[in-house]
């Protein structure tokens, strides 16, 4: 209470820099483990999978054929409609199948795979675009063409964000350093060790969306980012750099933007409707590596990291590389590892297959052994409100577990408006029963989701 | 979804828990009653002992038997049924025959928590049932009180203590009245600094405010509790009996005295905290609390009994679904 007056006391202007979100919890970050090491390049290995589905919309079209010769950042997969984007080969060599193949949660997706040519030099074909001619529609497609995806973990077509309806206008470009998930320091050592291409990138994009201002948002736990992005800025800049308090979940959109700019976005709006677009730092290197250099989307940074691991590191990583040779190039897995994560501990999926590949939207893969993976016995919720305080978004996690296991799914969207959650997992990583509420809730969604499916297609 | 991994995992996130698990919760609680628990047996020795035992066996043989045999030791591992013996146990008088605190352990835990459904289903507060029980069917025993002792009297047992089962006791020669009482039918107050070490007659576990606030405020500092329900009662019952101790100084007594004297502080710090029978959001919290520090007053100063926690407690614990439901947090981004 006390603080927040204080801070609003003392805000200069009409933003109020560098507030935070209320609730959230405050998970050990972990991040001592990596946040020292130098990103190093991955070996090309032999075989790549690229599924056409690895983003959020519909999966690209394959424009190759079995037996066909590409160059690295070579199209190999058209975007099949708006909401949807082009995937590269990341490596030189021949198709070898187009069909199903494992995907990291073990289901089968339709992918290309390409046997990388041993012999081959690997370098990328693609020229600079000057951006400066592109009016606001090529710039769109130029993106739509590079493949470019949200690079926090969402993996959603970056070209969507972009295409702003007339009537709108964005004046604010938030860039997300936050990166709140414990363990993962991929982005922090990206702002570390290319700050000018993050400030570079951000200068495009604002070109393009017309804001006036930009604010990278970095949390205190990561100083080095911020000394790194403030050193390359100059003083006529239009770009802040926010420290964020270190809270989970800092970096997740809404939280963010209520952080920055003290917005609270009203439930079912995009940022864009308050003027605002939120990207994610990686987004914004990919963006000047494609304009500056023509690299689309064919590679990324991995952070390795967790209990299991022989070797922590940072990695820029080929995308569609086996997660196997990834670990295998990092000293492989410990014996006693139990567990391998994609993405970050709070909000990543479980591995099914190790020989399933590396997406565009892979920030990290986790290994833990017995000790983090043993999970308590579950007990039954004693209501003590930790998940209450625990949810930034205000909802009764408490509640909608209860009616989850119940399975009174309407109940839980017309009172307790489940479909607000963003599954953060906050609740669950505060509740002293081990309910696992949020897996409840995902249940209760996906639900909720078939069930308007079927009502519409009655219709 | 395929594991192809035999090897592997396949835990949906979050991976990460924190610390504290509910067992561990419980554990704080008896930690926490510990120091109170012991001011007990001192100042009532033996009797206050056995007592405590002999509601803590009831409670936990309860849970026991209708438990399905499967989920016997899973369900006793959590240690919430012997808590709730305990808790019973602190609000019984130091000369209470022991079978009656012995049933009244099997009735907090038979009809205040397994027939609802076993741990987090229940309305009311188990241990406070328990005691509402007794009271109702052993109204003499119940408010015959013996006086506090000293570790002198360590092994003298009240006669009553030993009565057997379905006996009623007889009229202990050492009864004494509490200060509630004293100060409800004779308008008689008690030094303060007694009613705060707890060096008076009362329940054994309520006299001492000195060694619940020790307790309570471990609670607090673990943030095992939520601080707005002690609060909210100490506030409330302290404005509301200042304000009738302003209207008549001589029938009423002072704010300091409503505060220390009888269960307010076993009350406030350990019965309206248990989380099951409290509101789950922090205005309810408030609601909640406000409403046990204005009927506790309330029936202190009018009831037929000297002490009004007990359904000051009961009563809000009734009134907690339809706090809940009414003081639902705002989502973020929609209006109330």
């Amino acid at each position: 209470m006390f603080n927040f007056s204080l801070s609003s006391v003392f805000a200069v202007g009409q933003r109020s820099l560098g507030q935070s979100f209320s609730h959230g919890v405050h998970p050990a970050h972990h991040k001592e483990q990596t946040q020292d090491l130098t990103i190093q390049r991955v070996p090309f290995v032999s075989r790549y999978v690229m599924p056409l589905g690895q983003h959020i919309g519909v999966p690209a079209e394959a424009v190759v054929k079995v037996g066909d010769v590409v160059q690295r950042g070579e199209l190999i997969a058209k975007p099949n409609g708006f909401i949807s984007t082009a995937i590269h080969s990341p490596v030189t060599g021949k198709i070898t199948d187009i069909g199903m193949h494992r995907y990291v949660d073990g289901s089968f997706k339709a992918a290309i795979e390409i046997t990388a040519d041993p012999y081959a030099t690997q370098q990328f074909i693609g020229q600079p675009i000057d951006h400066s001619k592109l009016t606001i529609e090529q710039f769109i497609n130029e993106v739509q063409m590079s493949g470019i995806v949200g690079m926090g973990g969402a993996a959603f077509p970056s070209h969507v964000k972009y295409s702003i309806p007339d009537e709108q206008q964005i004046t604010d470009l938030l860039v997300n350093g936050a990166e709140c998930e414990p363990y993962l320091t991929n982005d922090h050592r990206l702002m570390v060790e290319r700050p000018e291409a993050v400030l570079r990138g951000c200068e495009v994009l604002r070109e393009h969306l017309g804001a006036s201002r930009v604010a990278i948002g970095v949390e205190k736990n990561k100083p080095e980012s911020i000394s790194q992005l403030k050193k390359f800025l100059t003083p006529d800049s239009v770009i802040d750099i926010v420290p964020l308090e270190v809270k989970y979940p800092q970096g997740a959109e809404k939280m963010l933007i209520k952080s920055i700019y003290n917005k609270e976005l009203p439930a079912g709006k995009l940022p864009r409707d308050i003027g605002i677009a939120v990207n994610n730092v990686g987004t914004i290197v990919a963006l000047a590596d494609y304009f500056d250099q023509g690299m689309p989307l064919i590679e990324r940074i991995v952070t390795l990291a967790g209990t299991g691991v022989e070797e922590p590191a940072n990695l820029i990583v080929p995308i569609g590389t086996p997660i196997r040779d990834v670990l295998d190039f990092a000293g492989g897995l410990k014996k006693q590892t139990r567990e391998v994560i994609m993405g970050g501990p709070m909000m990543g999926s479980p591995v099914a297959d190790l020989d399933a590949p590396i997406l565009k939207g892979t920030s990290g893969i986790l290994a833990f052994t017995e000790q983090e993976t043993v999970r308590p016995a579950e007990y039954p919720c004693i209501r003590c409100a930790r998940c209450l305080e625990a949810c930034p978004y205000f909802l009764n996690p408490s509640r909608l577990a209860l009616l989850g296991k119940a399975r009174l799914y309407e109940e839980m969207q017309e009172k307790y408006h489940v479909m607000d959650c963003v599954e953060c997992g906050a609740c669950t990583y505060a509740c002293p029963s081990n309910i696992p509420i949020v897996q409840l809730i995902r249940t209760a969604k996906d639900n909720l989701r078939k069930a308007k499916k079927v009502t519409l297609n009655a219709k | 979804m395929q594991n192809k991994e035999p090897k592997l995992l396949l835990q949906s996130a979050p991976m990460l828990r924190q610390q504290l698990t509910t067992p561990a919760a419980m554990k704080d609680v008896w930690i926490a009653l510990l120091p109170a628990s012991c001011a007990a047996i001192w100042f009532f020795g033996l009797s206050a002992l056995l007592i405590l035992l002999a509601s803590i066996a009831g409670a936990i043989l309860t849970e026991w038997v209708f438990t399905a045999s499967e989920k016997r030791r899973f369900a006793l591992s959590d240690t919430s049924a012997g808590l709730t013996g305990l808790l019973l146990g602190l609000t019984l008088p130091p000369g209470l025959p022991l079978w009656m605190a012995f049933l009244g352990g099997m009735v907090s835990i038979g009809l205040g928590k397994v027939i609802w459904g076993g741990l987090g289903t229940n309305i009311f507060n188990p241990a406070l049932l328990g005691r509402a029980f007794l009271l109702g069917t052993f109204p003499i025993a119940m408010t015959t009180w013996g006086a506090a002792g000293g570790p002198g009297d360590f092994f003298q047992i009240h006669s009553s203590n030993l009565a057997f089962p379905f006996m009623q006791a007889e009229v202990d020669a050492m009864s004494a009245a509490t200060p509630l009482g004293l100060m409800k039918f004779e308008q008689q107050s008690t030094v303060l600094w007694q009613l705060f070490m707890g060096n008076t007659a009362g329940s054994i576990g309520e006299t001492s405010s000195l060694f619940l606030l020790l307790g309570g405020l471990y609670l607090l500092l673990r943030k095992s509790i939520d601080w707005r329900i002690p609060a909210a009662i100490f506030i409330t019952a302290a404005v509301f009996s200042l304000i009738m101790f302003l209207i008549d100084g001589h029938r009423y007594p002072s704010p300091l005295f409503t505060l220390f004297a009888g269960g307010l502080f076993l009350g406030a710090f350990f019965m309206a905290t248990d989380p099951v029978t409290s509101p789950l959001t922090p205005k309810g919290c408030w609601i909640f609390g406000i409403g046990i520090g204005f009927l506790v007053v309330l029936i202190r100063l009018y009831g037929g009994l000297p002490e009004g926690m007990l359904y000051a407690v009961l009563l809000m614990n009734a009134a907690t679904p339809l706090i809940d439901r009414y003081t639902q947090p705002k989502i973020f981004g929609r209006k109330s």
